[in-house]
C-alpha cells in the first residue's frame, strides 16, 4: 500500500500562519495550579534537608538503603523499616552539560547536572542535582563530590537547600 | 501461556508528519483511520472495537483528549479504549488491539494513534516541565533532554563508544526516510554534519534528536477467519510484550534498558524466537535520539551489550545489511508525533512483510520487531510481526 | 506493617506549583471554513452526509457514523429553537458573577447540530423550550472568527 501512496494527507502550517492576525485560531491558558503534598516519606526527606542532612529509608528484606526515601520498598513490596541518614558526599554516576534551560531556550553559561550516587546509600542509589564550582571539562564519571548547603536561615525544606555539589578535594 | 486465537493486521494508514499541521486531532485521526480502512477495503460498520493510542494530554492541550478524538477515530457508538504509556504508546496500542481480538471478545479492532504537539507554546518542552516529581526534581528546573544526555553519557563511557558511531544512526535514518512519503526530516547528511551540529545538552547535539511533530497512523486488526475473507496476505502479530521499570530512575542502571529486554523476552517467547539476531529479518526500535536506537538494539537482544555501535559502523544495520534497523527512516527521519511514531513503525512492519514498502523494501522480510519506549525512560513495548 | 504517621501538621510539607502552558489551537479544515463564513459573511455553514441523512453543525470533514469524507458545505439559517437553557451564577473558576448569565443550547434549523451560547433580550422566566431564536452578530470590526462573533441569540 505505501508504495502506491504518492501523497499522504495533512496540510502543513507555518508558524507565521498560525500566528497571523487574521488566523482562525484559539488561544488558551489553563488555570492549573497545584499544591503537592510531600507525603510521609518526602516530608521526612525535606525536613532533613532543612536541617542540612540527607535522609533515606532502609528495607530490611533486600537490605537496601534508598534515597529518595519511600515508605514502601518497590522491589520487595513491603513497608520500609527505618530512617537512615546518608552522607552528603557522593560519586558521579553520570553527568551532562546543558545549554538549554527548562523551556528549551539556549543559555550561554551551561548548567552542569549529574546523577550522584550517595555515600552511605546502597550501590547505585543516586539523586539528580546540579554541579557547581567546576569547569565542564573537569567533569568525569567517578568524580567525588560534596554538597554545598545554603546557610541555615535560608533553608526552607526543599531539595534546593543544597545549592549544588562541588568537587571534593582529596587531601 | 495459551493464546486463544491468532490476530492479523490487514490494513494500515498514515498522515504526513510535520512540525505543524492545520488539521485538528480529530481530522488527523480520521485521515489515518480512513486510509487504513480503504486499504483493507472495509467499512467503518465492520469495525467492532477501537483502540486510541495518544500520549500526553498536555501536548494537544485538551484534558482527556482521547474522548475528544473519538469521533475522528471511528469510536462513536463503539467499545473504545485508550491505553497510555507515554512514548511507548505507539507500539502498545496494537498490543491493546491484540487483546481485543485474541481474547475472542471482538473479531475486528481499529487501532489509531494520534499526536498534535504544535498547540503548546512556545515549544513542546514546556509541557514536559510537568513530567518530573514535583518534590525531588522539579525545583531543580530540569529540561527533559537532561535525562537522555545523562543516559547517553553513561552508555558511551561504559563501552568507550566514539561519537562517530552514534552519529551514523542519524545519517542512516534520515537517509532511509528520503523514501518515506510522510517524512518530516528526511535528508542526506554526513557524520561530520552531526558532529558539527549545535550542542544542546552534552553529549546530545541537534542532529541527534528527533523533532516534535503532528501526525496520526492506524492499523486494522482482525481474527484469522476475518482476515482470510479480506486478503491473501495477512500479517500476523505473533508476539507481544511490555514491561515497566521504576520511576526512581536515579536509583537504577542507565546503561542497559532492562525494561526493553523484559518486554522483548515476553514477545519472543510467544513468537517462539530463541535466537533473535538470526530469526528477525528487520527491526524498528524506537529512535527519538541516535544513541537510543543502539541502546534499544541491545535491549531487544539483537546485539550484545556494547556491540550495537560497531554493528552500525560496519553497515550491518543498513537496509541491505544483515540486520536492517529502522528501514522506515525512524523517528529521526520520519518524525516524532509521540504515539503516532510508534505506530508508524508498526505500519512499516506491515508494508515490509507484504512487500509493499517500495524503495524501502528489505529483501526477504519474514519477521519484523517493533519497539517503543517512553514515560520517565521506563517503559518498553515490543511487537513481533510475521508474514 | 503500616507507615509512620505524621502527627505535627507543621511537619507535613508541600510544594506549590502549576502545570501552566500556553496553547494555540487550530480550528482544523472544517472549523476554519465555518469560522471564516461567520466572521466575513455572518453565515452558518454545515456539512450534510447524504448516506446517513445527517447534517452536521458545527461542520465536520467526516461523518462519524459511516466515516464518509464530507466535502460539501451548505448554508443554513442563523437561528433555530432553544433545546434547553440554564442560568449560571459562577464563572469558570467558581467565582460569583455580578449578574447571572442566561445560557442556552440552540438547535440550528435544517441541521442535526446546534450551538451553546448566551440568550439575550429575554429574561429567564420568559424562556421556553422550543422557543425560536436568531443570532445577533457583533459589528464586523469586532469579529475575529470565533463563536464570540455572535453576541447572543434573541427571540425571533
Amino acid at each position: 500500500m505505501s508504495d502506491k501512496m504518492k501523497e499522504v494527507p495533512g496540510v502543513y502550517l507555518r508558524d507565521s500562519e498560525l500566528k497571523a492576525p487574521d488566523a482562525i485560531v484559539f488561544k488558551s491558558r489553563p488555570n492549573a495550579k497545584y499544591v503537592w503534598t510531600a507525603g510521609i516519606a518526602y516530608s521526612g526527606y525535606l525536613e532533613a534537608f532543612k536541617n542540612g542532612k540527607i535522609i533515606g529509608r532502609r528495607c530490611r528484606e533486600c537490605e537496601r538503603i534508598i534515597v529518595p526515601p519511600r515508605m514502601f520498598c518497590e522491589q520487595c513490596f513491603r513497608s520500609t523499616d527505618e530512617w537512615v541518614y546518608v552522607k552528603d558526599t557522593g560519586t558521579i554516576n553520570t553527568f551532562s552539560i546543558s545549554y538549554l534551560d527548562a523551556d528549551a531556550n539556549r543559555i550561554e553559561e551551561p548548567i552542569l547536572v549529574a546523577v550522584i550516587d550517595l555515600d552511605g546509600a546502597s550501590e547505585g542509589i543516586g539523586i539528580l542535582h546540579i554541579v557547581g564550582n567546576c569547569a565542564p571539562d573537569d567533569l568525569h564519571i567517578g568524580m567525588k563530590l560534596r554538597a554545598v548547603w545554603k546557610p541555615e536561615n535560608e533553608r526552607i525544606g526543599c531539595v534546593t537547600d543544597i545549592k549544588f555539589f562541588e568537587p571534593l578535594k582529596e587531601d | 501461556m495459551t493464546i486463544k486465537r491468532r490476530v492479523a493486521v490487514i490494513g494500515a494508514g498514515i498522515t504526513s508528519f510535520r512540525r505543524r499541521l492545520k488539521e485538528t486531532g480529530k481530522e488527523l485521526s480520521y485521515h489515518a483511520a480512513k486510509m487504513a480502512l480503504d486499504s483493507a477495503e472495509m467499512n467503518l460498520s465492520e469495525i467492532e472495537s477501537v483502540v486510541m493510542g495518544t500520549a500526553p494530554d498536555a501536548f494537544d492541550g485538551i484534558h482527556m483528549k482521547s474522548e475528544n478524538l473519538l469521533d475522528g477515530a471511528g469510536g462513536t457508538g463503539r467499545p473504545y479504549t485508550r491505553p497510555f504509556v507515554g512514548g511507548g504508546t505507539g507500539v502498545f496500542s496494537p498490543i491493546a488491539g491484540w487483546w481485543h481480538v485474541a481474547s475472542g471478545l471482538f473479531d475486528t479492532c481499529l487501532v489509531v494513534a494520534e499526536e498534535k504537539m504544535s498547540p503548546v507554546q512556545p515549544h513542546p518542552q514546556t509541557a514536559f516541565r510537568t513530567i518530573w516529581d514535583p518534590i525531588t526534581t522539579r525545583p531543580l528546573n530540569p529540561n527533559l533532554v537532561w535525562i537522555f544526555a545523562l543516559e547517553m553519557n553513561r552508555y558511551m563511557k561504559t563501552y568507550n563508544i566514539p561519537k562517530e558511531h552514534i552519529a551514523e544512526v542519524a545519517v542512516k535514518n534520515k537517509g532511509n526516510a528520503l523514501d518515506h512519503p510522510s517524512a518530516q526530516l528526511a535528508a542526506k547528511i554526513t557524520v561530520d554534519d552531526v558532529l558539527n551540529s549545535e550542542t544542546m545538552v552534552w553529549p546530545v547535539q541537534r542532529l541527534d534528536i528527533s523533532p516534535p511533530s503532528d501526525g496520526a497512523a492506524a492499523l486494522i486488526l482482525c481474527s484469522e477467519e476475518v482476515a482470510r475473507k479480506y486478503t491473501d496476505a495477512p500479517v500476523w502479530i505473533d508476539g507481544v510484550g511490555w514491561s515497566l521499570d521504576s520511576s526512581y530512575w536515579t536509583n537504577r542502571d542507565l546503561v542497559f534498558p532492562q525494561y526493553v529486554a523484559e518486554a522483548a523476552k515476553m514477545a519472543y517467547k510467544m513468537a517462539k524466537i530463541d535466537d533473535p539476531p538470526k530469526q528477525v529479518s528487520f527491526a524498528e526500535p524506537y529512535d527519538p535520539f541516535t544513541y537510543k536506537e543502539l541502546h534499544h538494539m541491545e535491549g531487544l537482544l539483537l546485539a550484545k551489550k556494547g556491540e550495537a555501535p560497531k554493528m552500525t559502523a560496519e553497515g550491518i544495520t543498513q537496509r541491505d545489511g544483515k540486520l536492517p534497523i529502522c528501514p522506515s527512516g525512524g523517528l529521526l527521519g520520519v518524525g516524532n508525533p509521540i504515539a503516532a511514531a510508534g505506530l508508524m513503525k508498526c505500519c512499516e512492519a506491515f508494508w515490509q512483510l507484504r512487500n509493499e514498502a517500495g524503495k524501502r523494501q528489505v529483501d526477504g522480510a519474514e519477521t519484523g520487531v517493533c519497539q517503543a519506549w517512553g514515560d520517565l525512560m521506563q517503559v518498553g513495548t515490543v511487537t513481533v510481526f510475521r508474514r | 506493617m503500616s507507615f509512620d504517621k505524621i502527627t505535627n501538621p507543621l511537619k507535613l510539607r508541600h510544594l506549590v506549583g502549576d502545570m501552566e502552558c500556553d496553547y494555540i489551537y487550530t480550528a482544523g479544515i472544517a472549523g476554519e471554513k465555518f469560522f471564516i463564513a461567520l466572521r466575513d459573511e455572518e453565515k452558518f455553514l454545515a456539512t450534510p452526509c447524504k448516506k446517513c441523512d445527517i447534517t452536521y453543525l458545527p461542520p465536520r470533514m467526516y461523518c462519524e457514523q459511516c466515516f464518509s469524507s464530507l466535502e460539501e458545505y451548505v448554508e443554513v439559517p442563523t437561528g433555530g429553537v432553544v433545546d434547553t437553557f440554564t442560568l449560571t451564577y459562577e464563572d469558570r473558576d467558581g467565582e460569583p458573577l455580578d449578574k447571572p448569565v442566561l445560557v442556552g443550547f440552540i438547535r440550528i434549523e435544517n441541521t442535526d447540530g446546534g450551538i451553546i451560547h448566551q440568550l439575550g433580550e429575554v429574561d429567564f422566566d420568559s424562556v421556553k423550550l422550543g422557543m425560536p431564536v436568531v443570532a445577533v452578530f457583533k459589528d464586523k470590526s469586532q469579529r475575529s472568527g470565533g463563536l464570540t462573533d455572535i453576541e447572543y441569540f434573541k427571540p425571533k
